[in-house]
């Protein structure tokens, strides 16, 4: 097999196998002790510090960076875990550029921020390589079934765990992690991270794992409501928003959260295969992990097409640079109109649009890109609707009594790690008190 | 986790972190912030006779010192004691020590040099269920000029009488607070030991000007033009006060006399080396007015992390631990032989090494045209400085050579333990 960048069609092993090797690789390498210590040391210690009010765990930066400062990262890590037993894939996958570090008071004297994710990862890596730190209470005899071992299930299974109760996880998948496992680009989350976390978190005890049971399909809400004492969702969007424009049914054009996950799951990237001409549709960070996925396996052009302005885009300014320094085009401001081809995509048109008051509008203007392989990445959407539940605006809204929900699946979602795990911590609180029977 | 409760003559704290008498302790509403924060005591600021309240100027007070990323290293203070009626500050004392039984409180005390004053004052402070008092003989700015304060605490013969009218006027423990502006630390603790005080804290502050501004010609803090000696505090002063801990630890005359350690403490770390040197408890300042009460969660932790790696299950296995290897020059063993060694995969070829021993020491590191640095072993004395401005952590290291190895230098063989009392060079030795 002898394929380049210039081979057309949809092929593997566009590159060297070093190629691949250094493209994967983790793509913000852990500081040293050293370097903690002096990313630690310009750390204020601010009152009242905004990075905390910006982190959506509360995690206590300033004192977790002055424990890494004084000696003891071990200290840190459970400072960082007590709020976020996720800490250790948010410190990978955390937008800190929006989150902490945008806050970060040095970030608006310098445009410089405190590294808050490295020395988090610093932290939690060093420690998590020490063993489990939390133990759990006293039995409560009481039982909760978490729906979803994504990053709120497992928030949620944890803290119930240590709070005494017996918590049983179930997922869809064939592994637990959720998007931790499936959903981040593979340099995010180099060495099998999330499958070491979710092991490292299940040593706390008392949570029994069931992969491959879906809700709907092999069990239902009502039976979980009967057999446990409290049911907790996080089953996160499952489906995937069409396009909706002739063509997508065409060989070549396919969901950009499949191709994420199977980057993921293969360990061998040159056995992936990838277009030479990529159009990667939409404007979050889906898109932009694609994008820049399918630059690293190879694709000689790659293209990100969004409808709206680049302001509007949720993917951040960083994870935009990002793409553009991996050498992804990014266009703005159009929207696709048909997928071009015979049997296979060849090509996309797109119209130039324009971002008024009553949404966007397609300008007759149009253009076409050549592309081989499209990615969709305009949304996902809540699927496998339990019964008892109902939607609103796109999400779970009044769960029958004893469920609780939290995550992508809910209003409160945001397509992060770190709400997603917030929401699990603090549906455990919830039921915690709901099952001893505490006033709120 | 490693019980963090100590005992310091007789008052309990659940931590042995206590904020040192000084402006973070002026008032019920900074002390019930400190408690809140979690501080296991709290020595109230400074209290003087009945009667009108000191006054305090009213332009800076605080003059500092900063590393380049305005790290604070240093705190000069040129405050008096409480500006607060005495009555107000009683009151609200027994507030807080009515609602905070499980903390220390100790109530500071400076007032002039005379039986009648002392007595009046401790009758004063009876009711307000303190734990103890802490006498100040250590502030050298301003009350001295006015016979209290250091100008006390230079005169052991002083410290031993006031800490006699103390105890023989009050049942309260009382702690004699020292000031470092002496040449021997060791007399006003035997001095105060002699008086009957139960422990002595120290340091108090240094006499200090941080700096002078080259413009006005003005020293800071700068009073309308002038500015008169402060004192000096925070993590500059933590190794002077930490030899003065040490000198009274291990004195015959006031071994065994508990001590609460003051100076510079910052860390968990710093608090660890205090007690280690033998100080029952520490007290700290200018990290709290630096970063506020939230830092004592980090020593809290910090120490009781460290005394879980050691297996310390209380403080009292950690006090006093290093003592024992604090002794005089002439009984450190002359046959240690170290070299220094350069990890040439950790050098970033600066040269501070090969500068610092070239022109300062003792030419004992060699460089080559491609910057390539090397400790001539027969030059080197181990004088550890390059160690010291070396950037790099652990690249150059002092390697201790064995018993029976031929030292390069001296062409000597390593030997057994020997020290100055017996070497041939001493002239006391000579003599005998």
């Amino acid at each position: 097999m002898s394929n380049s960048q210039l081979t057309p069609g949809v092929v593997p092993g566009r590159l060297t196998v070093a190629a691949y090797a250094q493209n994967f690789a983790d793509h913000s390498p852990p500081l040293d002790g050293h370097e903690a210590r002096v990313a630690a040391d310009r750390c204020y210690f601010c009152h009242d510090a905004p990075c905390i009010t910006a982190c959506p765990t509360s995690i206590d930066i300033p004192l977790f960076i002055r424990q890494i400062a004084t000696g003891t990262p071990d200290a840190a890590a459970r400072t960082i875990w007590d709020q976020n037993i996720l800490g250790g894939m948010c410190a990978r996958v955390c937008p800190t550029e929006t989150l902490c570090e945008q806050a970060c008071v040095r970030e608006a004297a310098e445009g410089k921020p405190v590294e808050i994710g490295q020395l988090q990862r610093f932290a939690t890596d060093g420690a998590m390589a020490k063993g489990h730190p939390y133990t759990r209470a006293a039995a409560t005899g009481k039982s909760v079934v978490v729906v979803g071992a994504g990053p709120s299930g497992l928030a949620c299974a944890h803290r119930l765990a240590m709070k005494g109760h017996d918590v049983t996880v179930l997922d869809r998948r064939a592994k637990p992690g959720g998007l931790n496992e499936y959903g981040i680009a593979s340099y995010k989350s180099t060495d099998g991270f999330a499958q070491a976390e979710v092991d490292w978190l299940l040593q706390i005890g008392g949570i029994t794992l069931k992969t491959g049971v879906e809700l709907g399909r092999d069990v239902g809400l009502d039976q979980l409501v009967g057999q446990y004492d409290a049911v907790f969702l996080g089953i996160g969007l499952g489906g995937v928003n069409a396009l909706k424009v002739v063509g997508e049914d065409l060989a070549g054009v396919r969901d950009a959260v499949d191709f994420i996950a199977e980057l993921r799951q293969q360990p061998d990237k040159g056995q992936l295969p990838i277009g030479r001409d990529v159009v990667v549709i939409g404007g979050g960070m889906t898109a932009v992990d694609a994008a820049v996925q399918s630059k690293l396996l190879g694709a000689q052009s790659v293209t990100i097409v969004y409808r709206r302005g680049k302001d509007r885009m949720s993917a951040s300014p960083h994870e935009q640079d990002h793409a553009t320094q991996a050498g992804v085009r990014i266009i703005h401001d159009a929207a696709p109109l048909r997928v071009l081809g015979a049997d296979h995509a060849e090509a996309v048109e797109f119209a130039y649009t324009s971002d008024g008051s009553g949404g966007v509008v397609l300008s007759a203007e149009t253009f076409t890109l050549k592309a081989d392989q499209v990615f969709k990445a305009i949304g996902q959407t809540l699927v496998g609707l339990p019964e008892g539940a109902t939607v609103a605006a796109g999400k779970l809204a009044n769960l029958p009594r004893g469920v609780w929900a939290g995550g992508d699946c809910t209003a409160d979602g945001e397509d992060l790690t770190v709400t997603a795990v917030a929401q699990g911590r603090d549906a455990a609180e919830a039921i915690h008190l709901h099952l001893t029977g505490a006033t709120v | 986790m490693a019980n963090l409760t100590t005992d310091f003559i007789g008052i309990k704290s659940p931590n042995p972190f206590w904020l040192a008498s000084a402006p973070p302790t002026d008032k019920e509403y900074n002390v019930r912030r400190a408690f809140e924060a979690g501080w296991g005591g709290v020595v109230w600021k400074t209290l003087g006779s009945e009667g009108p309240p000191v006054v305090n100027v009213n332009g800076p007070r605080y003059g500092a010192i900063w590393g380049a990323d305005r790290r604070l290293l240093g705190l000069n203070n040129i405050e008096l004691i409480t500006d607060r009626p005495l009555e107000v500050n009683l009151r609200e004392i027994k507030q807080v020590k009515r609602d905070w039984k499980d903390r220390a409180l100790i109530i500071s005390l400076m007032v002039p040099c005379d039986e009648d004053s002392w007595r009046d004052i401790l009758h004063r402070i009876e009711d307000t269920e303190a734990d103890g008092v802490e006498l100040n003989f250590g502030c050298p700015h301003g009350m001295a000029e006015r016979g209290m304060g250091s100008a006390v605490g230079q005169v052991p013969e002083y410290i031993e009488m006031v800490t006699r009218w103390v105890k023989q006027h009050s049942r309260m423990p009382c702690i004699v607070k020292l000031t470092p502006n002496i040449s021997d630390i060791r007399k006003p603790a035997e001095a105060a030991k002699r008086g009957g005080a139960d422990a002595v804290s120290l340091i108090n502050t240094i006499n200090s000007i941080t700096s002078v501004n080259l413009d006005s010609f003005s020293p800071e803090p700068m009073i309308d033009g002038k500015g008169t000696h402060g004192g000096y505090c925070g993590p500059a002063v933590k190794p002077i006060a930490l030899n003065m801990v040490a000198e009274i630890a291990r004195s015959a005359e006031t071994r065994g006399l508990p001590i609460s350690g003051i100076g510079g403490v910052t860390t968990w770390r710093d608090a660890a080396e205090f007690m280690a040197l033998g100080a029952g408890n520490v007290q700290v300042c200018t990290a709290a007015m630096t970063y506020g009460f939230k830092i004592v969660q980090e020593m809290i932790s910090g120490l009781s992390h460290y005394m879980d790696d050691k297996g310390f299950a209380s403080t009292s296995d950690l006090v006093g631990r290093a003592v024992p290897n604090v002794t005089d020059w002439q009984f450190l063993n002359l046959n240690y032989v170290t070299k220094a060694q350069i990890n040439q995969a950790d050098c970033i070829k600066c040269g501070r090494c090969y500068a610092a021993c070239e022109d300062t020491s003792h030419q004992a590191i060699s460089m080559s045209a491609d910057r390539v640095f090397e400790v001539m072993e027969d030059e080197c004395v181990a004088c550890n400085l390059c160690v010291n401005v070396c950037p790099v952590e652990n690249c150059i290291t002092m390697v201790e050579m064995p018993k029976g190895a031929i030292d390069p230098r001296t062409g000597k063989p390593v030997s057994d333990y020997a020290n100055w009392t017996t070497h041939p060079n001493n002239p006391g030795v000579a003599a005998q």
